[in-house]
């Protein structure tokens, strides 16, 4: 197979562009959509300081990396959420990125500095672990936003992750959800602004982004999302996918064109009743926050050890 | 008899695989989608139409990850 662009020896193929690249064309095409991302949805310009929430994994290394190249000014927020050794790992890889590149990684333990870990948490407040954990890692990477002056937090969700969710939105018409559901979340009443730099990419794509680049990313997969509704929703878009390549790039920018419109007003109406934290002080429609009240219950909880059946 | 070696992930394991084959009817066999997987050799990338030999090494490492947020 040769490269679409140079005719050269291919080394991946693209199969929704019906392309194939070499190493060199790939990592062009990678960097120049992470671009046409940025200036379509508008998200973020050279003069502001970025916050990448980096987990260790594909995805946020290599946005990451690519801000960088781009000319970005991009720091690192790597918060640590006590998953036994996948977050040790996950951890040393982001700092080893961080370190071979002579960058800056804010980190966080959310066990040392707030008194609790995802399985723990999530035990004691009932809530699926990637539930407790998508609600801690956002209040986190808000809160490090506002002390750190960063004008927006930059995430790696690429276009499989947003197909997925707006699957599963659809499933069960959340049109709250919909309405929210968009590349770019403007800052608004002690938000920062949230971008999502890598809509244009799947995750196979980036994958092999971080391969042809060296990137030492964790491929293991957390041992709380195993069985997950949001993996059986990806492979159920993957199967569809295989025959027919481009479904998922349709259904999710045919969505964002002509339909998210019409989902906007549920969630601003959601917006309007915002006051501040007891606790923290962080935007919330009740008197206490989510993150804070997940604090409590999980506070004086039976430390949850994985690999453990609880003893209830 | 020789045959190639084959790292799979999650969980990691190592399974022997006669060659010559392409890295297509390699994951065929192994009844893996292609938009699921890379298959690396060495420190870079196989396409798809690549003939994998009795001695060589490949990781097939797969692409999807996911918590839900």
């Amino acid at each position: 197979v040769k490269c679409t662009v140079c005719r050269g020896p291919a080394v991946i193929d693209v199969r929704r562009h019906n392309a194939n690249f070499c190493g060199a064309h790939f990592l062009r095409l990678c960097r120049d959509q992470v671009a046409k991302a940025i200036r379509d949805h508008e998200m973020l310009t050279p003069d502001e300081r970025a916050l990448v929430a980096v987990s260790g994994g594909k995805d946020s290394l290599a946005v990451w990396d690519i801000l960088v190249e781009l000319g970005y000014q991009a720091d690192g927020l790597y918060v640590g959420l006590g998953i036994g050794e996948y977050s040790d790992a996950s951890g040393e890889a982001a700092r080893a990125f961080a370190s071979q590149r002579g960058l800056h990684l804010v980190e966080i333990d959310l066990p040392a500095e707030h008194g609790f870990d995802i399985p723990t948490g999530s035990r004691a407040a009932r809530r699926a672990p990637c539930s407790a954990c998508g609600l801690s890692k956002r209040h986190l990477f808000d809160d490090a936003a506002r002390r750190g002056g960063y004008d927006v937090v930059v995430t790696g969700h690429n276009l499989d992750d947003e197909a997925a969710v707006l699957f599963g939105n659809v499933l069960r018409w959340q049109t709250e959800y919909l309405g929210r559901q968009h590349p770019v979340l403007p800052a608004r009443d002690g938000f920062p602004r949230k971008v999502k730099p890598l809509v244009r990419l799947g995750e196979r794509e980036m994958a092999a982004y971080c391969v042809l680049r060296g990137i030492d990313y964790i491929v293991e997969e957390c041992p709380m999302a195993a069985g997950n509704r949001h993996l059986g929703y990806k492979e159920a878009l993957n199967a569809v996918e295989a025959t027919s390549p481009g479904t998922k790039h349709d259904f999710y920018f045919g969505f964002l064109s002509r339909a998210a419109d019409r989902f906007a007003g549920e969630a601003a109406a959601e917006r309007e009743h915002l006051g501040a934290c007891d606790r923290c002080g962080a935007p919330t429609p009740n008197d206490v926050c989510a993150f804070c009240r997940l604090a409590e219950r999980a506070a004086g909880a039976q430390p949850v050890v994985l690999g453990e059946k609880p003893s209830s | 008899m020789e045959a190639m070696k084959v790292l799979l992930r999650n969980p990691r394991r190592e399974v022997d695989v006669p060659g010559p084959l392409s890295v297509h009817t390699l994951l065929n066999r192994l009844e893996l989608q292609r938009e699921t997987v890379l298959v690396i050799r060495g420190d870079t990338l196989v396409p798809g139409d690549a003939t994998l030999a009795d001695d060589d090494v490949v990781e097939i490492r797969p692409v999807i990850s996911g918590g839900a947020t």
